[in-house]
Order: structure tokens, then C-alpha cells, then sequence
């Protein structure tokens, strides 16, 4: 039975008890002798509640915990010298398995592999029927426990309330939880791949060549030819960001302020919802047009003043990219600059400054921290985006700066090296997690920088 | 004694003092408004730009060349087990009928150089596609029908103009004997240039003339209906915890920090965690719905938590105050009174986070679902992919006819979120109260 069936009938099975207790309840109110506690629904939500939640969190975690228990089962299965690897090698071995468990043949499979999915096929056979069995039982069992309980004194409502404060409580941990599995996914990967390649070397090495080969395989502590240095791919990511600030910074400034300062309340209503289109188009979208329209348009533009250009240059990726972050900084010193208290303005004007004079003297050093942190964190944008980079942007990973060369980005390195087949248990794939790594590093420590700015040089005006 | 001087200035040479720089002043003021113009017009040349490049290859990727002649339905070598099933069809003869009727249509030519050249024409699904007509008209068995076949992308391209009638024959991707049969074809009328029904109801394909978004699109359904069942209670939850619930201590000031933060991390580094645990430590399947919407609600959930938050920040207190004064209890206030009245704001919080997630690419890359599947996915754990993934792989395929169907599909995906972020809007407008 599958999980999604099983969680119906639990379901199905939380109704029966609800309309069961709230029917007892209004009869025992009928009678006329008792006073209930709380209104009868709060009777059929608690019994319906012990009977449902207690055995969908068990399911889960059966469901979870079978997976894991029979992945350590199917090991002894293995031949020898299969035994003990880590855990990607182990994904690769259990697909064959598990091509076998869900009937995909190719070819012929070895003896132990085919041996392996019959066992797995018992084992969840047999898991899928405890599992049922457990979950049904709980869920009648416990649904009829909280039936008993039910009496025209008991305080349903008090406890149906602490049900939902444990719920809502729990979601708040949730962020918590995905902060975490983040943190952990791309640590444990990350160290063991700076096992396999030294941390300096990483960090502050000049060449990025990372190849599948089997002199650099794990283990065997040879490099080969390959070589994980990832200043290039850093210097790459920069040059692309400060084009995109170049293009980003001045447009979405001048924009909020003129916005802000100058604009009548009908060109604002026009000109900010068109703005914001441009932060709403998927980053992929921007990416094919970034490779289809504008690298040809700056292509041709540099020859035609006789200049060399890459037909994945930095400046096309860039400026792109630029286009997709104006929004970003405009709203945020939009935001900003409004926040300056008009009486600055007043107080300005009435000793005689024009309105730029105001600007440029008294509201935008009022508003400097607010838009440095709202650069700051469009640099932290610039720096993780992804889909631009990876169709605009090429693949080679030179150390250059300048803007008209192909250069390669963090963040594309990671698609190239993740998408597609992957040789798991190498330096390559590793030093994906390896690059997350440094990259949210580097994007949380922005944004902290930005947010301590906020705080340290925010004037309080009131 | 001291002399303070104080200097007064007369009113003449104040505005004499004002005067003389005032023309200068006044310029400066000039070009300042010019320049924050001009930043908004460059700002909506690039959005011009975008749109006007996206549509003018996109509109005509909208619709194809199709061509139109007689085919005979033969029963006996259509049908062979004579049961009308797919099966039967499938293993007939549709494949020699369409040939067939295509050289009829072409005033059967002679010798093998021009019946090939008379192949490459016809896209290589008409079979497929005639098999399909069939089946749904299966009353015109046994009779000669006309019926519409897709062109081979190659002519489509020649059709468009982007193969030149006058490159050179061997640097041309059709040949000189094509292009006569083409010419004949449009002489009688054969060929037409319609709305693309491939395009809508087609799967994936590495043929450009047949590729579709089906699939893609019931992917990205599959994705968001996952995601919207995650993240927007969860999302709702924490922001009644954190706004009316949670004490003001650490644990709070944590969870707050961490959904900053999560708000921060770049979307591919929520792939590489779906990747990571929900794949290689949970055995999950690559590339299913049910992966990326996880990988997705977790990746939207602070937009949502934010917006649902400042909706039921919104609330006024005087509400609470005059439920909890009749005798509700806290969760009755908020659950009767706070919730309800803060929801327009947590729907357009919820559409708006829906809208990111539909345009995201990047985390779904890493689970895999870029993976070529040519199935419509049934379920949530069935191997798919979604719009945003079938645009970023046709964006790599060189023939110009996929260039163009890119572009459609853009339309398409840019028309979804245009819905979408104007419900949104119009939610707001129509549900907003202000206290």
C-alpha cells in the first residue's frame, strides 16, 4: 500500500473519530445533566487529532528509517570489494539495486545485484505490511484512547490548543532545520574534499582544471593532471559582478531617486510596477538573452572598433546580469530615501538649496548606509547568481580582468560539475560542495556585513 | 573693549550674491533631473529589449509549417490484428501509407535520389502523428483523407527564410532537389503556417519540429502543487508563531536570524542540499516532482514567512483586544479573528513565492530533473521536468528552430507568472482592508 493511500485512510479514520465524539459529546449535553467544558467540535478535533498525527509522524519515520535500515541490510550482499565506500559510490551501487527492485533491466545485472533487489523486494514487502499494520493499529488504538477520555469535564479545548502551539512551534523550527541540513550537506562533502585536496591549495591556487581521471581518484593520493585552484573562478565571478554593478548601480540610484524626488505620483504608479517586471523574469529567461541577443551585440559592437571579444564574454554575462539586479537596488533605495524625514527636506529648501542640492547634501548622506547595504547586498546577488552565468558565460576558467575574455563562475563551475553523470566518489564532484561551500561563506557573510552597517550607522530620526 | 562687527548683508546684495550663481545652479539642477531620466528610460530600453527579442522570436515559435495531402487508410495494412488498439496500429503499415501518399502529392517521382529528398521533408513523426489521427477518426478507415503533417525543422527554417535559396547547394542543409519539391508544394497550396499543436501537446523531443511543453508544463504543476502544500502552512505557522506566540528570547531571535539567512543563500545552493540529502542520504529517485517541490518550499519559504508575517502584523490590536474582551482564548483569537483577516496578505505573499519558484531554475538542475524524459510524468514521483529546465536545455540545442520554440516557451512561462503576480495584485486590491 503506498503512503499516500495509507495517509487517506489515517485520515479517513481522524473524520470517523471526530464526527463519533462530537455526536457522543452533543448527546451527553442533550441529556440536559451535564455542562460541557468546551464546544463539541473541540471534543471530535482532540480525539481526531490523537488518532491521525501520532500515526502519520510514525509512518514518516518508518518510511525514513526502513530506507536507511535496508540500505545497511543490502551491504552484505555486496562483493568485498565494493564493501566500506563512501556514501556516493554507495548511490551508484544502489541504483543498480534498485534498478532491479522496480523491474528496469539493463542488460544483465551480476548474480549478487539481482540476489540484492530480490532481498530488498522481501524486505519492503514485509516493511510495507508492518508498516500498515502499526500505523492502522496506532491510529485506532490511539483515537479510541482519546475517546475514552472524553467526558462532558474534560477540557478539550485546553488540549486541542497545546496540539496546535506544538504544531505551529514546530514549523518555526523548520528554518532552523533547512539552515542546518544546508550547512551539513555541503560541510561533510567539503571536508572530505579538502582531504583529497589541500585547503591553500584550493583557495589560493591559480588553476582550476578539474578532470575525471583515475591517477586523481580518491584514495589513491595522486593529483594527476588535475588541479583545484579556485582564484580564477573567483576572479571570474568578481568581474562579472562589478560589470553587473557598474551597469546596476548608477541606473537603479538615479532611478530611485528621481522616483523618489522628483516623479509625480502618476509616473511612479507607472514606472515602479514596470521595474519590478524586470526582478520578476526568471533568471533563465535572462540567461537566453544574455546568450542569444546581447553576447552577439557586444561581440559585434568590440570588433567593430577593432577589440577581441570572446563570444562568452564577461561583459554580455554582466550586463545582464546588471539588468536583473536595477530592480533589486532601486526598490531597496527607494525604500531608503523615503525613509529621510521631510522636515531634512524643508529644512534644506528653506535655506534656499534646489532640489538636487538637497539630494546630493542632505538626503543622500542621510541615506548613505541604507544604500550601501542595499549594494551590498546586490553584490551578494550578483555573486550567487546562477543561470545567467552558466548560458552566458563560458566554461574556461581563465584568470583574467578583463571584461571582453571568456571567463567561468563559481556558481557555474557547480552546475557543470552536478548536472549530468557524475563519476561520485572523485575530486571533481567533491570540489562542487567544496566551491557551495565557500559561496555561502561568502553570501551570508555579505549579507551580515550589510545588516551591520544598517544597524551601526542608522540615524534615528523622531 | 572688543568690536564685534556684524555684517549685514543688504537685500540687493543677497540676490545680487544669489544671482550670480544662480544660472549655474539652475543648470546643474537641470542636468540632474536629466540624469535620473535618463537611468529610468536606460532601465526600460533593457526591458524594451528583453521583451521585444523574447517576442520577435517567440511569436512565430508559436506556430510551424504544416502540409496537407491525401492518404489512403488502408485497413489491412493499417490495422493488422484488426482490432483498432494502438498496438495493432502501431506494428502496421502507417509509416509506407504516409510515404505514399506524400510522393503521390509529390506526382511520384523517380529514382532514389528524389524519393529521399522527398523523405527529408516530412518531419520524422508523421507516422506517430498519422497513427494518432486515426485513432481519433477511426470512421474514415478505409476511405482517402486529407491530412495535415508537420514539416522537418530543416524546411520550416527554408520556409522562414533562415536557409538561403541562394547559399551554395553544399553549404545548404537541404539540397536543390528539396527545395523543388518545396516549391511544388506551395505551388498547390499543400503547405501551411499554423498555430503550432506540437508546440502545446507535444513531449519532449530532440526534434525541433515536434518538441513540446507538455510534459514540462505538467511538471512544473506537479512541482508547485508540492511546494504550495508545504510551504504555505508552514510558512503561515511560523509567521502566527513568531508574530503572536513566540516569547521574546534566543530561540526566537534565532529562528529569525536563520530565516534572514535563508532568505540570503543563492537559490543552486538549496539544490545542492536537496541533492545531498534528500537524494544521496534519503535514496530518493532523481529527478521526481516531489524532490524538487520539497527542495522548492524550503527555497520559498521565507518570502512567505516575511509577507505573512507584515500581513498579520497589519491586524490591528484593537481586534485581538475586543476577542480576547468576550472571552476567546488566544488560539481562538488568532485562529477566528487574526488569521482570516491577515490572509489576503499571506495569498498574495503565498502567489508571489509561487511565482519565484515557477521561474527557478537553478536548485532543480542539481536533482536532476534536466534529465531528457520524453514521458508525461503521472505523479509527484515520476521522473519530469519543469518549464523553466525544458527552456534552459532547448536554449542548447543549435537548430534555429528550437531558438524559436525557446522563445514560445518563454511566452508561455512569462504568461503564468504574468497571471499569476496580477492575481496577486488584484487580490490585494480587492480583499485589502485598511483599518
Amino acid at each position: 500500500m503506498s503512503m499516500l493511500s495509507l495517509t487517506l485512510i489515517v485520515l479517513v479514520i481522524g473524520a470517523a473519530y471526530f464526527w463519533i465524539s462530537q455526536r457522543t459529546v452533543v448527546a451527553m449535553r442533550a441529556t440536559g445533566q451535564h455542562r460541557l467544558h468546551s464546544l463539541p467540535h473541540y471534543y471530535g478535533l482532540w480525539t481526531a487529532s490523537v488518532a491521525t498525527l501520532p500515526a502519520l509522524i510514525l509512518m514518516l519515520l518508518i518510511a525514513i528509517g526502513q530506507s536507511l535500515l535496508f540500505k545497511s541490510w543490502v551491504q552484505e550482499f555486496y562483493p568485498p570489494e565494493l564493501v566500506g565506500q563512501d556514501s556516493f559510490n554507495e548511490a551508484i551501487v544502489l541504483a543498480k539495486v534498485m534498478n532491479v527492485v522496480a523491474g528496469i533491466d539493463f542488460g544483465t545485472p551480476e548474480p549478487w545485484v539481482t540476489a540484492a533487489g530480490e532481498a530488498w523486494i522481501r524486505w519492503s514487502a514485509t516493511g510495507n505490511t508492518l508498516m500498515v499494520a502499526t500505523v492502522l493499529s496506532i491510529s485506532v488504538v490511539g483515537g479510541f484512547f482519546a475517546y475514552r477520555k472524553i467526558s462532558p469535564e474534560f477540557r478539550s479545548r485546553n488540549a486541542v490548543e497545546r496540539i496546535l502551539l506544538w504544531m505551529l512551534g514546530f514549523s518555526s523550527t523548520v528554518a532552523i532545520i533547512t539552515t542546518i541540513g544546508i550547512v551539513l550537506s555541503v560541510l561533510f562533502e567539503s571536508i572530505r574534499f579538502f582531504r583529497l585536496v589541500p585547503f591553500d591549495e584550493f583557495v589560493f591556487g591559480l588553476t582550476w582544471n578539474p578532470q575525471f581521471e583515475g591517477a586523481e581518484r580518491a584514495g589513491s593520493g595522486q593529483m594527476g593532471l588535475a588541479t583545484y585552484g579556485m582564484v580564477p573562478l573567483f576572479a571570474g565571478t568578481i568581474l562579472i559582478s562589478i560589470v553587473a554593478l557598474v551597469v546596476a548601480v548608477p541606473v537603479g540610484l538615479f532611478s530611485a531617486i528621481y522616483l523618489a524626488e522628483y516623479a509625480s505620483q502618476t509616473v511612479r504608479s507607472v514606472v515602479k510596477p514596470l521595474l519590478e517586471i524586470l526582478a520578476g523574469v526568471p533568471t533563465v529567461v535572462y540567461g537566453f538573452f544574455a546568450a542569444l541577443t546581447v553576447a552577439p551585440i557586444v561581440k559585434m559592437a568590440g570588433e567593430s572598433i577593432g577589440l577581441t571579444v570572446a563570444s562568452e564574454s564577461a561583459l554580455a554575462a554582466g550586463l545582464v546580469m546588471g539588468v536583473m539586479i536595477i530592480p533589486f537596488v532601486s526598490s531597496l533605495s527607494d525604500d531608503v530615501i523615503n525613509a529621510v524625514p521631510q522636515s531634512l527636506r524643508d529644512a534644506a529648501y528653506g535655506l534656499g538649496s534646489t532640489k538636487s542640492e538637497c539630494v546630493r547634501q542632505v538626503i543622500l548622506p542621510a541615506a548613505l548606509p541604507g544604500i550601501v547595504a542595499a549594494v551590498i547586498l546586490a553584490v551578494s546577488r550578483a555573486i550567487g547568481e546562477t543561470m545567467i552565468v552558466v548560458m552566458a558565460a563560458g566554461l574556461a576558467a581563465n584568470l583574467s580582468f578583463n571584461p571582453l575574455d571568456a571567463v567561468t563562475t563559481v556558481t557555474s563551475q557547480i552546475v557543470t560539475i552536478l548536472v549530468g553523470d557524475q563519476e561520485f566518489e572523485s575530486a571533481k564532484t567533491l570540489s562542487a560542495f567544496a566551491l557551495a561551500l565557500i559561496l555561502i561563506i561568502i553570501t551570508l557573510g555579505l549579507n551580515f556585513f550589510a545588516l551591520q552597517i544598517v544597524k551601526k550607522y542608522r540615524e534615528q530620526y523622531d | 573693549m572688543t568690536e564685534t562687527t556684524v555684517r549685514v548683508l543688504s537685500p540687493q546684495d543677497a540676490i545680487d550674491r544669489v544671482g550670480a550663481t544662480l544660472k549655474r545652479r539652475n543648470r546643474s539642477e537641470l542636468k540632474f533631473q536629466w540624469l535620473g531620466k535618463s537611468a529610468i528610460g536606460l532601465a526600460l530600453a533593457f526591458l524594451v529589449l528583453l521583451f521585444a527579442a523574447i517576442f520577435s522570436n517567440g511569436i512565430p515559435g508559436l506556430f510551424q509549417h504544416y502540409v496537407t495531402f491525401d492518404v489512403t487508410l488502408d485497413k489491412a495494412r493499417l490495422d493488422p490484428a484488426g482490432d483498432m488498439s494502438p498496438s495493432s496500429l502501431y506494428s502496421g503499415d502507417a509509416e509506407a501509407l504516409v510515404r505514399e501518399g506524400f510522393l503521390a502529392a509529390l506526382g511520384n517521382p523517380e529514382g532514389r535520389t528524389k524519393t529521399r529528398a522527398a523523405r527529408g521533408i516530412l518531419s520524422s513523426g508523421s507516422a506517430q502523428r498519422f497513427v494518432d489521427f486515426v485513432l481519433d477518426n477511426p470512421d474514415a478507415m478505409g476511405q482517402t483523407v486529407a491530412v495535415k503533417f508537420a514539416v522537418d525543422d530543416d524546411i520550416d527554417s527554408f520556409l522562414r527564410g533562415f536557409i538561403k535559396r541562394e547559399t551554395p547547394e553544399s553549404d545548404r542543409r537541404i539540397n536543390d532537389q528539396v527545395i523543388a519539391f518545396v516549391d511544388k508544394l506551395q505551388a498547390d497550396g499543400r503547405i501551411s503556417y499554423e498555430l503550432s499543436d506540437y508546440l502545446f501537446f507535444g513531449s519532449a523531443s530532440r526534434d525541433a519540429e515536434m518538441a513540446g511543453i507538455r510534459g514540462a508544463l505538467i511538471g512544473s504543476i506537479l512541482t508547485l502543487f508540492i511546494c504550495v502544500i508545504i510551504a504555505f502552512p508552514l510558512g503561515v505557522a511560523t509567521a502566527v508563531y513568531l508574530e503572536e506566540i513566540a516569547p521574546k528570547n534566543r530561540i526566537t531571535e534565532i529562528i529569525e536570524i536563520n530565516i534572514n539567512n535563508l532568505a540570503a543563500v543563492p537559490s543552486v545552493v538549496f539544490g545542492i542540499m536537496g541533492l545531498a540529502i534528500f537524494i544521496v542520504t534519503f535514496g530518493m529517485p532523481r529527478s521526481i516532482p516531489l524532490v524538487g517541490g520539497i527542495v522548492l518550499a524550503l527555497m520559498t519559504l521565507p518570502t512567505i514567512i516575511i509577507s505573512s508575517r507584515a500581513a498579520i502584523r497589519s491586524v490591528p490590536p484593537s481586534i485581538r483586544d475586543a476577542a480576547l474582551g468576550v472571552g476567546a482564548s488566544k488560539m481562538q483569537t488568532i485562529f477566528h479573528h487574526v488569521i482570516p483577516l491577515a490572509m489576503p496578505g499571506m495569498l498574495t505573499g503565498t502567489i508571489i513565492g509561487m511565482a519565484q519558484a515557477l521561474g527557478e531554475t537553478a536548485p532543480l538542475l542539481m536533482i536532476g530533473m534536466v534529465a531528457f524524459i520524453v514521458d508525461v510524468p503521472g505523479s509527484v514521483t515520476d521522473p519530469g521536468t519543469v518549464l523553466p529546465v525544458q527552456i534552459f536545455m532547448w536554449a542548447d540545442f543549435a537548430e534555429r528552430m528550437f531558438v524559436q520554440k525557446t522563445s514560445a516557451a518563454i511566452i508561455v512561462l512569462l504568461a503564468f507568472l504574468i497571471v499569476m503576480n496580477a492575481s496577486a495584485i488584484w487580490l490585494r486590491k480587492k480583499l485589502e482592508r485598511r483599518w
